[in-house]
């Protein structure tokens, strides 16, 4: 994945940060809860909801299971229908098709619809040291290339941003990267989108190529789907020459009827709205219409790994509704940016540490970033059971043992031996609570605990001690 | 009807009190409560935190102590959820490890007579109103296993709508989970303590004198929030709400 994350600590330690900035989490706030509001009242309006949710999790599962299948049948599709497919094993060996793809039109520039898997691999940086540039230009992906930040949401990647700091770095920036912000630039939404409007239109006229990912790729027909709301994305796989498309693997959908289940679906989970503004399908190249030359990058990195957990690989039905973000308690206090990768929330705890595997700080820390609260099973709209595939990841990072691991294993073992011994067990409880008016109330080692809380007072006697004296 | 009461290792060691509550209950409704002094712990603990193994004996002891019982009631909806919905994974698990179909078998024994408490009231007794009696405000905070895993709906609600001299009043965010989590709290200090504090700043605003849960480690966690903060409001299990009386009001 994208090299910007290397070396990133812990969660709990990224989150701390976040957890005291009182901006971040009041824009976080703000932003989930009136997004998650919506969104549960789009849902509510559909009748047949659990139905459309349980045939888009079996037409993903039926897809996985078969997926080399369909792979080859979209190749040849696509192939038929005048385009290019490219395999690439992971991030290094897509960036250099991609630049290398660039790089023989002669183009030094590049405008690029919004997509997860370039940012995954890292493409905007690579393309960068090639000496090419990539013009981000969905607006919230403009406003953070502008910021020179990371995004910290799937849709909505400035969504740790509010209206006084996007026309800050509007004000500060856009002249650097091409046509300046209108001169008095305010905070009211509509004048900061038309000063993104004129600014990309300039790009948007002048660029040779384009670069995008894709919601879905229909196998039957070698066709791709974008869904967006702002109708830059459709600029930018009209306009250019030469059109790049970068996606994972996992986006196939066998049939064009497939499909008319995740329209209904990822709308109303993702944005709350009832359709898309913005449905685009591209079909490798059409005389004298649209691009003349174009290429579609198949990207593996991690998930042929990942298809082969049985638990886990359920996080490959994932269409990144972002509808788990909004409802997760988690990421609406610790923000985007703790997740060390470009999927935070529930869904990024799940799939950063099986597409890298689990050595790294932050991999090994990814899946406990949960209270297991659930909220992110019940709104996902392929029904991935994120709690389940985190506990199974938990026992993953155990078993690899490594730091505190080790400790916590000896503990859970001796924990196991009382717990199995109910002896041990009584005669422990007794002693603690005959011992009760010994035990502080905050407690040196159990500092994280009592940081914030005091320990509940220990009781005269436990239940089983009532229970022998009173009923037996 | 043999009912055996699950009183988890929590209640057992911290809030015998809810463990009272739930036998005084039941037997004011005519059930017969046995306790089988084998019961340790459902495994939850161990199981969320990535330690799968560990768990088994527990999950072949609890088949094992509750055999002799038809139903067997607890008042957590986490550990109640334990074991609905892993303990049928730990077995299945074991068993694609090719370690044989007896945990399996445990589970599938185990799953569907376990019941929580409000379940059982509501679902298997059939009463709603169990003559309870108690003169307070009272704000209702849902877990999320109870809300979300066993789908509790609201069973609690009604039962406390029932109890006389209680007025109930409504939580904001209710849904929204207090950030106990088990290790999470302990593991995810920070955000775990920033969740527990905007619950108990909405359960403050509701003016209640009592903050009431189905579940003693989530009250555990809020408790310990309001000690620290001296807020004007405690929290207690439903149980013990319910199992209070004009006769015996709750101390
Ligand atoms: S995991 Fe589910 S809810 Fe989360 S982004 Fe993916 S599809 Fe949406």
């Amino acid at each position: 994945m994208s090299g910007t994350y290397l070396g990133m600590p812990s969660f709990p330690k990224a989150a701390r940060e976040a957890v005291h900035n009182e901006t971040l989490r009041g824009n976080l706030r703000h932003a989930t809860h009136t997004i998650r509001d919506k969104r549960a009242k789009a849902v509510a309006e559909l009748a047949d909801w659990a139905q459309l949710r349980e045939a888009g999790k079996q037409i993903k599962d039926r897809t996985l299971r078969h997926l080399d299948e369909y792979l080859v049948q979209l190749e040849e599709s696509v192939t038929a229908a005048g385009g290019t497919v490219h395999w690439a094993a992971d991030g290094d060996e897509a960036n250099r098709i991609v630049a290398g793809l660039v790089k023989a039109t002669g183009e030094r520039e590049v405008v690029k619809v919004k997509s997860m898997a370039t940012q995954e691999i890292g493409l905007n940086e690579a393309l960068e040291a090639e000496g090419i540039a990539a013009y981000e230009t969905d607006l919230a992906e403009l406003i953070v290339q502008l910021g020179e930040d990371r995004p910290s949401h799937i849709l909505v990647p400035a969504i740790h941003r509010n209206r006084g700091e996007i026309r800050e770095i509007f004000a500060r920036t856009m002249s650097e990267w091409g046509r300046p912000a209108p001169e008095g630039l305010t905070d009211s939404p509509a004048e900061l989108a038309e000063a993104a409007r004129l600014h990309l239109r300039e790009k948007f006229l002048r660029a040779k190529v384009g670069i995008s990912g894709a919601n879905f790729m229909v196998a039957e027909t070698g066709t791709l789907v974008v869904v967006e709301s702002e109708g830059n994305g459709r600029m930018c796989l009209t306009l250019p020459e030469t059109l790049i498309s970068v996606v994972g693997i996992e986006k196939i959908v066998p049939t064009w009827q497939d499909l008319e289940v995740f329209l209904q679906t990822l709308p109303r989970s993702s944005t709350a709205e009832r359709m898309n503004p913005y449905t685009s399908t591209w079909t490798g190249t059409t005389d004298a219409d649209g691009p003349q030359d174009f290429h579609l990058v198949l990207l593996d990195n991690g998930r042929t790994a990942t298809l082969a957990d049985e638990v886990g690989r359920q996080a490959l039905r994932c269409i990144r509704c972002s509808a788990c973000l909004n409802v997760c308690p988690v990421y609406e206090r610790a923000g985007g940016h703790a997740y060390g990768s470009v999927y935070p929330g529930p869904i990024g705890a799940i799939l950063s540490p099986q597409l890298r595997g689990t050595e790294s700080e932050i991999d090994a820390s990814l899946p406990y970033a949960s209270s297991l609260c659930g909220a992110c099973y019940d709104v996902c709209p392929v029904a991935i059971d994120i709690p389940e595939v985190l506990v199974h990841l938990r026992e993953r990072v155990a078993g690899q043992g490594g730091r505190g691991h080790r400790l916590e294993k000896a503990a859970m073992k001796a924990a196991g031996w009382v717990l199995n011994h109910p002896a041990a067990l009584a005669a422990g409880e007794r002693a603690a609570s005959r011992t009760r008016g010994l035990h502080p109330k905050r407690l040196p080692g159990a500092a994280a605990w009592t940081d914030s809380r005091d320990l509940p007072e220990l009781p005269p006697e436990p239940f089983r001690d009532w229970w022998k004296k009173n009923r037996t | 009807m043999r009912v055996g009461l699950f009183v988890t290792c929590v209640n057992d060691a911290l809030y015998p009190r809810t463990g009272i509550a739930v036998v005084k209950l039941l037997e004011r409704l005519g059930v017969e409560v046995g306790f089988p002094a084998g019961q340790t712990c459902c495994g939850q603990p161990q199981f969320n935190t990535g330690y799968r193994r560990e768990t088994e004996p527990l999950v072949r002891r609890y088949d094992r102590e509750f055999a002799p019982y038809d139903y067997v009631v607890t008042p957590s909806g986490s550990c109640a959820a334990m074991v609905r919905d892993n303990y049928p994974r730990i077995g299945r698990k074991a068993a694609a490890e090719h370690r044989g179909h007896e945990l399996a078998d445990a589970a599938a024994r185990s799953v569907p007579k376990t019941y929580e408490l409000t379940e059982f009231l509501v679902d298997v007794l059939g009463v709603v109103d169990v003559g309870a009696y108690f003169p307070h405000s009272v704000t209702y905070h849902p877990s999320c296993h109870g809300l979300r895993m066993l789908g509790l709906g609201d069973r609690p609600r009604r039962l406390l709508d029932a109890v006389r001299g209680l007025e109930l009043r409504e939580l904001e965010g209710a849904e929204e989970c207090c950030g106990f989590g088990g290790t999470f709290a302990v593991k995810n200090a920070d955000v775990s303590a920033a969740m527990g504090e905007d619950k108990v700043r909405n359960a403050v605003s509701t003016g209640a004198d009592v903050l009431c849960g189905a579940d003693n480690s989530c009250l555990m966690h809020i408790g310990g929030i309001l000690r620290r903060q001296d807020a004007p409001l405690r929290a207690l299990h439903l149980a013990e709400i319910l199992a209070s009386t004009e006769e015996e009001p709750h101390a």
